[in-house]
C-alpha cells in the first residue's frame, strides 16, 4: 500500500491536485504547531506525516492515563455532583 | 431538513468545531456514571478500559456518520463488543496498539486513523485533521472531569 501510489490514482471525486494536498498538510502543520509540536518553517511531507503520528500516539497515551485517573477517581467517589461541576466549569 | 448548516448544537452561542462540546461531554459523563454504576467491584484496569471505550465512543458518536474515522470507530466498538459478548474477553476497542516497524509514515498514519486503511491520500490528511481535533478535544474534556473530580470535590 504505497501512498505515492494512492496519490497519483485514486481520488473519489475527481483529481486530487498537489495543491489540495499542499493545503491539507498546512492544515495539519498548523493544527500540529497549535500543539507546539510542529516547526513553522515548511517541512517536508513526511517530517509533517511524521509528527502527526508521534502526535496522535501520544494523544492516545493520554486518553489511556486519564482513563486510568478517571477509573481511580470512580473507585473513590461517586460521579453524580462532580459531574454537575464539571458541566458547569465547562460553561465557563 | 431543518437548515442548511451542519452544526447540530442548538446553542447559537458555543463556537463551532465540529462535534459540540456540550454534546461530548454529556455523552461522557452519561458512559461514566454507567461504568460508575455497572462495575462497582471491577478492577481498576477493566474499568480504565471501560471508560478509555466510552471516550472514544462518545467521541464518535458525537461526531456521527459524517466523517469516516467515527464511522471506523463506531463499527469497530460494535464489532468488538459483539466479539466481547461471545468470547468473553475484555479488550480495549477503538485504539490500535501495534508496534510501529518500518513502514512508510503515511501507512503508518493509516494505522493510527481509524478506517484509514481505505483512503485515499487526500481522503487521510483531511480525516487526520478532524481526528486530531476531537481527540484533543476529548482529552481536554476528561482532563477537566479529573481536575473538577477529586474525591474531595470542589
Amino acid at each position: 500500500m504505497s501512498s505515492r501510489r494512492s496519490r497519483s490514482r485514486q481520488s473519489s471525486s475527481g483529481r486530487i491536485t498537489d495543491q489540495q494536498i499542499d493545503d491539507l498538510m498546512s492544515k495539519l502543520q498548523s493544527l500540529l504547531h497549535e500543539a507546539r509540536l510542529g516547526s513553522h518553517d515548511r517541512a517536508s511531507a513526511a517530517k509533517v506525516l511524521q509528527d502527526t503520528c508521534s502526535y496522535i500516539r501520544s494523544l492516545h497515551r493520554e486518553v489511556d492515563d486519564l482513563s486510568e485517573r478517571l477509573s481511580e477517581l470512580l473507585d473513590a467517589a461517586g460521579v453524580s455532583s462532580d459531574q454537575a461541576a464539571c458541566i458547569r466549569s465547562l460553561f465557563m | 431538513m431543518k437548515s442548511s448548516t451542519r452544526n447540530p448544537n442548538p446553542n447559537p452561542d458555543t463556537p463551532r468545531f465540529g462535534p459540540s462540546k456540550l454534546m461530548v461531554a454529556f455523552r461522557f459523563l452519561r458512559a461514566l456514571t454507567l461504568v460508575h454504576r455497572t462495575a462497582p467491584n471491577s478492577s481498576n484496569a477493566a474499568r480504565s478500559r471501560r471508560i478509555q471505550r466510552a471516550a472514544f465512543a462518545s467521541m464518535a458518536y458525537s461526531a456521527g456518520p459524517r466523517r469516516a474515522w467515527s464511522r471506523a470507530l463506531l463499527w469497530r466498538l460494535h464489532f468488538h463488543r459483539a466479539r466481547r459478548l461471545c468470547a468473553g474477553r475484555s479488550r480495549a476497542a477503538g485504539v490500535p496498539r501495534r508496534p510501529s516497524t518500518t513502514r512508510s509514515p503515511a501507512d503508518e498514519l493509516r494505522r493510527l486513523v481509524p478506517g484509514g486503511t481505505g483512503m485515499d491520500y487526500c481522503s487521510l490528511l483531511e480525516e487526520t485533521a478532524d481526528y486530531i481535533r476531537c481527540l484533543s478535544e476529548q482529552v481536554k474534556l476528561m482532563q477537566s472531569v479529573v481536575d473538577s473530580g477529586g474525591p474531595r470535590g470542589r
